[in-house]
């Protein structure tokens, strides 16, 4: 008979890690994401700490990923170590073993990023949305949507075509010209149910008749605890107090 | 040729990434169209321009399926890092698109069409010197001619100018590549690691030269050598029944056959060094080393085995040194240790003893194809499986009666069968996965029908030695498809209807038994798709009018049972080859006789044809009753199958003796 597997010990540290994805590689999905970030920690030789059981798998939690083929300054994750380290050199470790396009921007000490789990200081996300259209036409689309009290529009989920407001989250909206077209600036807090930004673009389509030639370019800039006073995002891995 | 032949400012094709990127978001897992794998190559289109011969050669590779499958391709991973090490040449990777991607394509944008590009740079395939594609398989035959078709190269080749590249087959399918004679400009057999390089060579000095007499002369000078099969340089004569009368070289110097490629010393090309690790999930997620190279167990149905001989080993330090290497480079914690028959090495024992202790403590796990039926195994899966999961284990005892396995000269008894899943039940595996092929020649209904009584006789001995009922053995089977350059090449394809009424029956007999049914697991493919692989394999040149028809019906991916179709084949060949007199049924259920010339007579893998015939009627003769075996050429004198006096090569085996030692701890 096998031995039953032995009790994997508990972590000693846990790392906060912000990241990037950029350029092509902001087609890389989370499962991709995760697998690659695996192997990254495995060649970067990381002590990191394994769950118990037949299959151990390294202690690893992610937090609020962007959808595939957005990119993103400001990706999250938290994983857990066997051994003490200085999170500068696994920031550098991490930085050579990811591939050009998933970069690691932040390692931060659990106990020095204050307040709450990750997924929970994770409350808003900062998006810039690059789109082709007329800028005048953002602009009035922007203020038909901010002047509803709500926005319905349909997605399709897992568990079928759903119905769901998407203006309640919407902190801020606003729409600058850029070259070629028009720029979005969105707040969006996080909540159930979660809206994304192509919701919104949606919700600027049904309110103000906005369509979004081609394929518009989202970027997360930052994501974090909201100031609900200012409307800030906050850094979630250096908090205050 | 044009005027300034001499001048050949070249002209970097633009990246066709700016056009794809508004589009990748509305297909499906785009990922694997942007490249960026950890461990690709990206080089300077003109990097040879700085070298003496100031020309560079440009290879696109393609593994024709789906990325997920064609990414972990061990041969066009090897090619693509010996090329990319000249400073000369530089190697890009393409795959089969998917379906919505194509239409992508095929739309375009105010450009027009987008072109099948590399993933590497997203280059246009067609801006590249050569067009290299790896079948391991016939079924990637339509895929091929969707690529050439997007890339903008005309399909067929003797419609290509001196602007498109030389699409050059390669893989086990290429030792009869007649089938696609008319859509490829050469073929390659064998080993790719030294004749893509001598390729790339006759091009360079071609093009520094200022490419004179064009396309004709470059493909011309690579047949002159002997190692390069140029099927428009020869050419096919047909008698009144159908078959070939002829193959001849239709101009001068053109050799009447070509030798295939044997890579000698395995040591010296420690490839994969650099193993492309991508984002998007594959098919295998693991770093695979190559062990050994060629196989000499003499199976009769197996082509592998009679195309890649003789046996070249990796010795233990080098497959110690890949593993180290690979795991580091990739970040990957599973590593295969790839051949033919991994547990003949000679050293097999120590390989998976030292690797096992040089890992003990990590998350590296180790694994071995296990194919042969002995009790040696199991100590080596023990081995293997020390810190990770003891989930299954499979043997290939191919045929379901003895005399099934004589005939095709696996020489496995039941008894070896039954003491060897013993020694892995007791070792507390709890599944063993045992490996049969329904149609083998002179088969019939009871040989099928012994497999239901091996598999009950595994779950009795499991039972008995477990003391546990929950064991389990999984049935798996696979129609057989007679391939050429092995003894079986003669034989009659057992067609579809009687292959799935065989199947149905054994299925049957597992399901109706109360005791064993249900610990019984059943898993085949109906016969379809391998008839249609039977007449890829064994087809000649009036076969490539089928394929043509089926791709232009929309044929893609037939490797994947989602998209194959039978009757899209079946309704293609009754077009294409009507008036020739032959059909599907001729080139598959067709019995052939000695004399008959076959498509690939030409092409040399080395086997001498009558000791093919002769263990062919040795075959048919075990089938009868008689006490033939064919032992192996390793441990027995030679047996004169002829591909080492041909070719000149020899057997490379060890022991060396040596051990690996521990790795220092960084």
């Amino acid at each position: 008979m096998r031995d039953q597997p032995e009790q994997q010990a508990p972590p000693v540290q846990r790392l906060r890690i912000r990241y990037a994805k950029r350029g092509r590689l902001r087609f890389t999905s989370h499962r991709d994401f995760s697998r690659a970030f695996e192997r990254a920690i495995f060649r970067a030789r990381v002590p990191m700490a394994y769950s118990s059981g037949f299959n151990p798998h390294p202690r690893i939690s992610y937090a609020g990923a962007a959808p595939t083929g957005a990119a993103s300054e400001a990706e999250y994750v938290e994983i857990g170590l066997a051994e003490v380290q200085d999170p500068e050199v696994v920031r550098r470790a991490l930085e050579e073993s990811l591939p050009d396009g998933l970069d690691v921007v932040d390692v931060v000490d659990v106990v020095e990023a204050a307040g709450g789990s990750l997924a929970d200081l994770l409350e808003a996300s900062h998006w810039l949305l690059d789109l082709e259209v007329d800028p005048e036409q953002a602009r009035s689309a922007v203020e038909a949507f901010l002047a509803a009290e709500s926005v319905s529009v349909q997605r399709m989920t897992k568990k079928g075509l759903r119905e769901f407001d998407c203006r309640a989250a919407v902190v801020a909206l606003s729409a600058e010209p850029r070259e070629g077209g028009a720029r979005l600036d969105l707040v969006l807090r996080h909540g159930v149910p979660s809206v994304r930004p192509d919701d919104v673009l949606a919700g600027l389509a049904s309110v103000g008749g906005l369509t979004t030639g081609g394929a518009p370019l989202l970027t997360r800039l930052s994501q974090g605890p909201l100031d609900p006073g200012t409307g800030e995002i906050g850094d979630p891995l250096r908090m205050r107090g | 040729m044009s005027a300034s032949a001499n001048v050949h400012p070249s002209v970097v094709p633009q990246s066709v990434f700016p056009r794809l990127e508004p589009r990748l978001p509305s297909v499906s897992k785009p990922i694997q169209y942007v490249g960026g794998e950890l461990n690709s190559t990206v080089k300077d289109w003109d990097c040879g321009a700085a070298t003496s011969e100031g020309e560079t050669v440009r290879w696109a590779l393609m593994y024709p399926d789906a990325y997920e499958v064609g990414l972990p391709n061990q041969g066009v991973q090897i090619l693509y890092e010996v090329l990319n090490e000249r400073d000369w040449i530089v190697a890009e990777r393409t795959y089969a698109v998917w379906p919505d991607m194509e239409r992508v394509l095929r739309e375009g944008d105010a450009h027009g069409p987008i072109p099948q590009f590399t993933v590497d740079s997203h280059r246009p395939v067609r801006a590249f010197d050569l067009f290299g594609v790896s079948f391991s398989t016939e079924l990637g035959y339509t895929n091929m001619l969707n690529a050439v078709d997007l890339a903008g190269i005309p399909l067929h080749a003797v419609d290509r100018g001196d602007d498109d590249p030389i699409v050059l087959a390669g893989g086990h399918a290429a030792f009869n590549p007649e089938p696609i004679a008319d859509f490829v400009d050469a073929a390659v057999l064998g080993d790719g690691e030294e004749v893509v390089l001598a390729i790339s060579e006759v091009v360079r000095e071609w093009k520094a030269e200022g490419r004179p007499g064009g396309r004709d002369e470059v493909l011309r000078r690579l047949a002159v050598s002997g190692g390069v099969y140029v099927p428009r340089f020869y050419d096919v004569a047909y008698a009144e029944d159908g078959t070939i009368e002829a193959v001849v070289p239709n101009r001068p110097g053109i050799p009447f056959r070509v030798r295939k490629h044997t890579l000698m010393d395995l040591d010296a090309w420690p490839y994969p060094a650099k193993p492309l690790v991508p984002l998007a999930e594959t098919v295998h997620e693991r770093f695979s080393v190559e062990i050994f190279r060629g196989c000499t167990r003499g199976c009769r149905f197996c082509q592998a085995g009679m195309i890649t001989r003789p046996v070249r080993e990796r010795s233990i330090r080098t497959i110690g040194a890949m593993v180290e290497n690979g795991i580091r480079k990739s970040g990957f914690e599973e590593v295969g240790l790839l051949s033919l028959s991994s547990a003949d090495h000679t050293e097999i024992g120590e390989v998976a003893t030292d690797l096992a202790d040089r890992y003990e403590g990590t998350n590296v796990s180790l694994s071995l194809p296990s194919t042969r039926v002995d009790a040696f195994n199991i100590t080596l899966a023990n081995e293997f499986s020390r810190n990770g999961r003891r989930s299954g284990l499979t043997f290939a005892p191919e045929g379901g009666s003895e005399r099934m396995r004589r005939v095709i000269n696996k020489m496995v008894t039941e008894e070896d069968l039954i003491r060897t899943v013993a020694a892995a039940y007791s070792h507390g595996w709890r599944q063993v996965k045992l490996y049969f092929m329904c149609g083998l020649p002179t088969e019939t209904d009871e040989d099928v029908l012994a497999i239901a009584d091996l598999a009950k006789r595994v779950i009795a001995k499991g039972r008995e030695v477990s003391g546990r009922n929950d064991i389990r053995c999984t049935v798996s089977i696979g129609g057989f498809v007679p391939k050429p350059h092995t003894p079986f090449q003669w034989a009659a394809q057992l067609d579809p209807e009687t292959t799935d009424e065989r199947l149905k029956k054994l299925r049957d007999v597992v399901r109706e038994d109360k005791r064993f049914g249900r610990a019984i697991g059943f898993r085949y493919h109906d016969g379809k798709p391998g008839a249609i692989e039977g007449l890829l394999s064994r087809g000649d040149r009036r076969v490539g009018a089928v394929i043509e028809q089926v791709w232009r019906d929309g044929g893609r991916f037939d490797g994947w049972s989602e998209h194959f179709s039978y009757e899209r084949w079946v309704g293609s060949a009754e077009k294409a080859l009507a008036g020739t007199g032959v059909d599907l049924d001729w080139y598959t259920t067709r019995e052939r006789e000695y004399d008959e010339v076959l498509p690939w007579d030409h092409l040399d893998s080395g086997l001498d044809k009558d000791w093919l015939w002769a263990d062919w009627e040795d075959a048919l003769a075990a089938a009868d009753g008689s006490d033939v075996e064919v032992e192996d050429c390793r441990w027995t004198p030679c047996y004169d199958c002829g591909v080492c006096p041909t070719m000149g090569t020899d057997i490379q085996i060890g022991p060396t003796g040596q051990r690996l030692l521990p790795l220092s701890v960084v």
